[in-house]
């Protein structure tokens, strides 16, 4: 008898959940070290819940009957249940808030891409606490537990979402005609950045700055002399790596292109990057509205890490790996 | 490996050439990739080639930093995470509708039977296309020989790629309407675009349309 299980799902045999034990021990170890309190959740909420946080969060893929007839779907992430924790059970709480998980969440795959609809994810979620400063502690507990795993090469890909959005502002676009820009600029495709960006006819200076800055990447951005109206649109990447440790600073790569096509963020966003992995092992950022949708208004900051994605870092770094 | 650090995915086909004399531009040396086309890995320039439709499947999951393919694969593939860094402007081509000579069998049947059959290897630029245009059309996905489809009564027209238009003039058929201009677009891994960002600055700068040949 050989019984199949869905495409995207797999059995984990002893060998390797013994290995991610280690790295969830690891990962928890240093969470807990920053005062963050683990949390669980239903794997099951309501529909509705789930979807408060908007059509641009992260879509439900998978929707359940229950047995009255309730509308019920699996989490696409911990971020949207940890936010409806906060808000109804922690709404006179002295802020921050500090909590943390290790829990699978469920997505939509196309078939034949070898993408998992069920995966394991850490992460932490720091409520209520300042923009800046929340960033700066999310971006050192991720730095700090990527190492206790022992992971080595990587790096971290910080952006701001609100960064090319204020440039168009400043040469005049207004939001509808952005609208173009911005998804090309979603897709990271910079044909069709350059495409629309022309489409607008700006001023010979406008077009340049417009179709350089989603080029620019790299911690040389942060020192080289840059002129307004980006030296402004650049403070809330630079704020944030200015007040962070220089191990942690080291491993910022800003990213001036960086706007995520779908997702609650509102200011900085981050990204983890291993050479050994052809994807980010790791991805979070600042959100200012989520918590407002659950009737709390502060903003939060979080990450949540590939538990699988950084076991295959691992295994390529350990294997010698640094980008083939 | 090249000097750049790069592995690089090469389309084989149409596109071989414009792309090899592309990496000649970065002073690559393409010459056993040009004498040799059973071989597909060429690891001492970091060169792997294939199909052009398989290039997005190596450069998104990182077995690839860069690679080159048509901009109709990556129409007909938008779910890709990659990201397209520049329009290197050779392999031209037009992704047209196409059908019989003669009054437009396709418009007849929308008219008739209020659905058109429409045979094509690009089923999802097929789809939205019609869809924008508000007409009904039923898309059938054939393999290779596309041409054959009308003739034969299997669709009513094709939706295909056309760099002359000699293939469907041989075969009796006509272009109705024009899709999209297409040509090779350089394109690269999201990781790879981050953390290999100078060698990709480089690279791209030099294999550019724009770009003057280097001094043979």
């Amino acid at each position: 008898m050989n019984a199949r299980i869905p495409s995207g799902t797999r059995d984990v045999l002893p060998e390797e959940r013994a290995e991610l034990r280690r790295i969830e021990a690891a990962l928890l170890g240093v969470f807990s070290e920053a005062a963050y309190g683990e949390i669980s959740t239903p794997t099951v909420e309501y529909q509705e819940t789930l979807q408060r946080a908007g059509a641009a969060a992260t879509p439900v893929s998978y929707r359940v009957l229950g047995e009255l007839g309730e509308e019920l779907a699996l989490r696409s992430d911990m971020t949207v249940p940890i936010a409806r924790v906060a808000a109804s059970r922690y709404g006179d709480a002295d802020l921050p808030l500090r909590f943390c998980y290790v829990a699978p969440a469920y997505r939509a795959v196309t078939p034949h891409r070898g993408q998992p609809r069920e995966f394991l994810q850490a992460g932490i979620e720091l409520i209520g606490a300042d923009a800046v400063a929340g960033c700066a502690e999310a971006l050192t507990v991720l730095c700090h537990s990527l190492q206790a795993t022992g992971l080595k090469d990587f790096y971290v890909g910080i952006g701001d979402v609100g960064l090319y959005p204020s440039l168009l502002a400043s040469c005049g676009v207004d939001v509808g005609a952005s609208e173009a820009v911005l998804r090309a600029l979603g897709d990271r495709d910079f044909v069709g950045i350059d495409r629309e960006v022309a489409a607008l006819n700006l001023t010979e200076d406008q077009t340049a700055m417009l179709t350089e800055v989603p080029r620019l990447r790299g911690a040389a951005v942060l020192r080289d002399q840059i002129e307004q109206p980006l030296a402004g649109a650049l403070s809330g990447i630079r704020d944030v790596v200015e007040s962070l440790d220089g191990e942690v600073a080291a491993r910022m790569i800003p990213d001036l292109g960086r706007f995520p096509r779908m997702g609650y963020y509102s200011g900085a966003v981050f990204e983890v990057y291993d050479p050994a992995v052809g994807e980010p092992i790791a991805s979070g950022g600042y959100y200012g509205d989520l918590l407002g949708r659950f009737g709390m208004a502060v903003g939060g900051v979080g990450f949540a890490i590939d538990v699988d994605l950084l076991h295959a870092a691992l295994a390529g770094e350990e294997r010698g790996e640094t980008g083939r | 490996m090249n000097r750049f650090g790069l592995t690089i995915a090469v389309p084989r086909g149409a596109l071989l050439g414009g792309s090899l004399d592309a990496l000649d531009r970065a002073d690559i040396d393409t010459s056993e990739v040009r004498t040799n086309d059973r071989k597909l890995l060429f690891a001492d320039i970091g060169v792997v080639t294939m199909r052009p439709s398989d290039v997005p499947t190596y450069v998104e999951a990182g077995a690839a930093d860069i690679g080159i393919t048509g901009k109709d694969v990556l129409m007909e593939h938008p779910e890709r995470q990659i990201f397209e860094l520049a329009d290197l402007e050779f392999g031209h081509c037009e992704m047209v509708v196409a059908s019989e000579d003669g009054p437009d069998r396709a418009a007849e049947a929308l008219e008739r039977l209020g659905v058109m059959r429409i045979a094509t290897k690009y089923p999802r630029i097929a789809a939205a296309y019609f869809e924008r245009s508000g007409r009904q059309a039923e898309i059938v996905t054939v393999n290779g020989s596309v041409e054959l489809a009308p003739l034969t009564g299997l669709a009513d027209a094709i939706v295909d790629l056309t760099a002359t238009g000699i293939t469907l003039k041989e075969n009796g058929l006509v272009v109705r309407e024009q899709i999209a201009s297409v040509t090779a677009r350089l394109v690269a891994n999201r990781v790879a675009h981050r953390l290999k960002a100078e060698a990709i600055e480089e690279f791209a700068a030099l294999i550019a349309a724009s770009a003057k040949p280097t001094s043979a």
